[in-house]
């Protein structure tokens, strides 16, 4: 199955871009046929089609999440590498997206409300969001190797612990404190939820291929950190050793 | 296109940043890559 | 030296969670009451802390005074960060932390002696800063004060306990100063939020009902998990 990756970067590729040209226009015409897009909004206008970029990222940023929680308390269960691996990778691509919720939602804000920052409910929740998991990859990057896995699991844990109470204080914050809602309450266009429906499955696709480059990438480097400390042990510079050689000799086939 | 220069902006921003990502991933599998080609010297 | 000793006693006199608890609780504050070494900085830091909070937020001005709930529950914050970054500073210094693993003490009696030790040191603290944030903010509650104690309380706690937790973590770290607050901040952002709120809800007269409940299950519910996941923590590797 070598070239399952292409195929499904290049399924994923079509489906983005018929999600984004759904979401620009109203109809589009594909080869003799005509596809219903997503209407323009009455009171935004145009503008309102960030819509259909920002309400799916955040949706896959929480998943990741969830995920990244997911694996952390596998791995303190069961002490699993890949457990850690699919943690980390999470992590990483979930900040990625709720990089662009964070980004998205403020350029969305400016021509509609004249404000760049509204303490809106989702928007204040993505940046605690983004805070906590920032600072888990802080933890990864600062931690020494041995420990690493373990700590990065339990600050997940705790991380994940506190995103209820993140939500309900912003909650009680903002009823007490109203501010503009984004992304309109109440019931949505059932044209506006199928194109919403469509990015947000492009984009899961999206996030999972990038998600399996950033595994592989994972494991291909940590499986050469290993060579390289059994080396160092082995302490012969002009030749690695057979067991180092013949991993990497699996792992570079293994593409 | 709409010709709205902030929608322009969000979905510019939205590929810009995954693009960002994307590129540091190659990079770093581009130095892996070649780092296992040393120590398969 | 004083703390090998103290577990042989302990674990002589029976290996009883709170027992073991209490003689490293009264270690520490015994160990901290004959240097006062941290105490003296703190204090000292506190007062520096008010100090540039009243020329930055004028206490003379109205709005100054509606944020005080604010300014207070920041000053107390950054005073907690100073204090927890050296709370394992001396175990480490005598290699105690190893001590500690091999022991038959339970974790979780450690960990619940030293949180318990740093929120004294922190209520101490805040004890000392109250009365110049009362007197330069000439501050009065409208509210029932015994409610502005349990904010007080419940809040400290809350930051204390992760507190104590990270920073067993950020030991282990490059720059370890700098990821206790890296950390903790984040993570405390639902508490700092509710305490904020509750304070400054207090001293306006209005209800803080939903703050301290909030408070309180914030508190049961990091409590419980950082003495579940704090033995992990101190045998990774």
């Amino acid at each position: 199955m070598k070239y399952l990756f292409p195929i499904l970067a290049i399924l994923t590729g079509i489906l983005l871009w018929y999600a984004l040209s759904i979401a620009l226009n109203p109809v589009i015409h594909v080869g003799g046929i005509t596809l219903q897009g997503a209407p323009t909004e009455q009171t935004m206008g145009n503008v309102q089609r960030i819509f259909y970029y920002h309400v799916p990222s955040a949706w896959t940023a929480f998943i990741l999440f969830f995920i990244n929680f997911g694996a952390s308390i596998y791995y303190l269960i069961k002490r699993c590498p890949t457990a850690d691996i699919v943690a980390l990778v999470c992590a990483e691509v979930g900040v990625v997206f709720c990089t662009v919720v964070l980004v998205t939602g403020p350029i969305w804000a400016r021509p509609v409300w004249g404000i760049w920052w509204t303490w809106d409910m989702r928007l204040t929740s993505t940046l605690v969001l983004w805070l906590i998991y920032v600072s888990y990859l802080f933890l990864r990057r600062f931690s020494s190797s041995g420990q690493t896995p373990v700590l990065a699991a339990a600050l997940a844990v705790l991380g994940a612990l506190c995103v209820p109470f993140v939500y309900f204080s912003i909650w009680f914050f903002r009823t007490q404190h109203p501010q503009p809602v984004m992304g309109g309450g109440g019931s949505i266009d059932p044209r506006m939820l199928h194109v919403l429906l469509i990015n947000w499955l492009a984009f899961s696709c999206f996030a999972f291929l990038v998600c399996w480059s950033r595994f592989r990438l994972e494991k291909l480097q940590r499986e050469v950190d290993e060579a390289h400390a059994m080396r160092s042990l082995m302490d012969e510079p002009g030749q690695s050793p057979p067991m180092a050689k013949a991993s990497i000799g699996k792992s570079g086939s293994a593409k | 296109m709409t010709g709205n220069p902030y929608l322009f902006a969000a979905y510019a921003a939205t590929w810009i940043i995954h693009i960002a990502y994307l590129s540091t991933i190659v990079s770093r599998y581009r130095r892996v890559k070649r780092e296992i080609e040393e120590l398969k010297k | 030296m004083n703390s090998t000793t103290t577990i042989s006693a302990s674990s002589a006199k029976g290996k009883t969670v709170s027992g073991i608890t209490r003689a490293t609780l009264l270690k520490d504050l015994r160990l901290e009451w004959r240097s006062k070494d941290a105490i003296n900085s703190m204090l000292f830091f506190s007062l520096l802390v008010v100090v540039v909070f009243s020329f930055s937020f004028d206490p003379t001005a109205e709005e100054s005074r509606q944020i005080a709930g604010g300014l207070v529950w920041v000053a107390f914050l950054f005073a907690s960060v100073v204090a927890l970054n050296q709370t394992w500073a001396r175990e480490l210094r005598n290699q105690v932390l190893d001590a500690y693993r091999v022991s038959p003490a339970p974790p979780n009696s450690l960990f619940m002696a030293k949180s318990l030790g740093n929120f004294v040191f922190v209520v101490v603290l805040e004890m000392l800063m109250t009365p110049l944030f009362i007197a330069f903010y000439r501050l009065r509650s409208i509210g029932p004060a015994w409610q502005l104690l349990l904010v007080a309380a419940l809040g400290t706690w809350a930051l204390v306990v992760n507190g104590t937790f990270f920073a067993a973590m950020s030991i282990r770290t490059r720059s370890r100063e700098i990821m206790l607050p890296l950390l903790l901040f984040p993570i405390s952002i639902p508490a700092i939020l509710a305490m904020v709120q509750a304070t400054t809800a207090i001293l306006n007269g209005e209800g803080a009902r939903f703050w301290i409940v909030l408070l309180v299950t914030y508190d049961l519910v990091f409590t419980t998990s950082c003495l579940l996941l704090f033995e992990t923590v101190l045998n990774a590797e």
